[in-house]
C-alpha cells in the first residue's frame, strides 16, 4: 500500500439539482459564476457541482435556490469535481451513485408539488401518510411491479 | 440546528428537505468526505481501509461480514450523533450496488433502539402524497426547532 496525501482538503462540494421547466442548468451556472468568488464550479446535465470553502459554497447555493426554491434541490457530495475515483470520465459509463439519484429524480416533481402546494396551505391541516410500519398488507404498487417483473 | 440522520442516507430528497428547513442532515457523502480528505494508507476509491471493518466491531459482531462492519464505520458514529431520524421505507435503491441488505437492516435497527423522534414515511408515488410527504417531514423538522 502507498501513502495518501488528499487534496482538497477543508473544502466542501455540493450538488445542485435542478428540476424545473423554467431553469436550465446553464442558466444556475450562468449566476452562479457571476457571484462566485474562489470555488470551483462544474456544470453537467442535472445542475452543478459547486466546491469550495463552506461558507462561500452555502452563500452560492442559498443564491442559487432563490431563483426556483421548488425545483432546485441540493445535496452533499464526498469527492471534489472531476475526481478521478469518481468522475465517470475516467471510469467509463455511469458510477453508482447515479442509480440512486436517477431514481430520486423520478419523484421530485411530487416532492416539488408538495412544496408549491405547502405555500399555501399549512402543513398542520394536511393529514399525515400512512405509517409504513402498520401498513403490513401489500400495497397497490407493489403488485404493480411484481406483475411488471413477471412480465418483462 | 438539530442533526438529522436521514436514510437512506445517500437520499438527495431528504438531504435537501432537512437543510431547507433550518436542521443538518448526516448523509453518507460527508463521512466519505472525511475520509477522503484524510491522509493515511491510498485505498480507492472511498479510502475505506482495513481499519474500517475493526472500528465496525463497536456495532456488529466479528462474524459478521466484513463489508457489513466497514459500512457500520461510516454510519455507526452518525447513528451515535444524531438527535432526530427520518427513514423512508421502501427506498429500493439502498440495495444492489448502492448498498448492502443487512447493513440497512442494522442501520434501522440501531436507529430504532435509540430514544430519538422518528419519522416513518415511504415516497411519495403521485402528487397527493408529495403533499402529504413534504407536509409531514416540515411538520416534523418544524417541531424539531421548537422543542430544541
Amino acid at each position: 500500500m502507498t501513502a495518501y496525501t488528499p487534496t482538497h482538503v477543508g473544502s466542501v462540494t455540493k450538488y445542485v439539482m435542478v428540476e424545473s421547466f423554467d431553469i436550465t442548468p446553464a442558466d444556475l451556472a450562468l449566476r452562479g459564476y457571476e457571484i462566485s468568488k474562489g470555488v470551483m464550479i462544474k456544470e453537467t446535465c442535472f445542475g452543478l457541482v459547486i466546491s469550495g470553502k463552506e461558507e462561500e459554497v452555502d452563500r452560492i447555493v442559498t443564491e442559487l435556490r432563490k431563483i426556483d426554491p421548488d425545483h432546485i434541490f441540493v445535496k452533499d457530495r464526498g469527492f471534489p469535481p472531476g475526481d478521478a475515483r469518481r468522475c465517470r470520465a475516467n471510469l467509463g459509463g455511469a458510477r453508482p451513485g447515479y442509480n440512486g439519484l436517477e431514481f430520486e429524480m423520478s419523484i421530485i416533481p411530487y416532492v416539488s408539488h408538495g412544496l408549491e402546494a405547502l405555500k399555501n396551505i399549512d402543513e398542520k391541516t394536511v393529514p399525515p401518510m400512512e405509517n409504513p410500519l402498520e401498513r403490513p398488507l401489500l400495497d397497490i404498487y407493489k403488485l404493480k411491479k411484481l406483475i411488471d417483473a413477471q412480465e418483462s | 440546528m438539530v442533526k438529522v440522520f436521514i436514510y437512506p442516507a445517500t437520499s438527495l430528497i431528504l438531504s435537501d428537505m432537512v437543510a431547507r428547513f433550518g436542521h443538518t442532515p448526516l448523509s453518507s457523502a460527508t463521512a466519505i468526505r472525511e475520509r477522503i480528505q484524510t491522509a493515511g494508507l491510498e485505498s480507492p476509491p472511498l479510502q475505506i481501509t482495513p481499519e474500517e471493518p475493526k472500528k465496525g466491531l463497536k456495532w456488529a459482531a466479528v462474524e459478521v461480514p466484513a463489508g457489513v462492519r466497514g459500512r457500520m464505520s461510516l454510519y455507526g458514529p452518525m447513528i451515535e450523533a444524531c438527535e432526530a431520524a427520518i427513514i423512508i421505507n421502501d427506498a429500493d435503491l439502498a440495495f444492489g450496488c448502492m448498498g448492502c441488505a443487512r447493513t440497512n437492516e442494522l442501520i434501522k435497527f440501531l436507529v430504532h433502539q435509540k430514544d430519538i423522534p422518528r419519522l416513518e414515511l415511504n415516497y411519495p408515488k403521485n402528487d397527493d402524497e408529495g403533499v402529504k410527504f413534504v407536509a409531514a417531514i416540515k411538520r416534523f423538522l418544524t417541531e424539531l426547532g421548537e422543542a430544541k
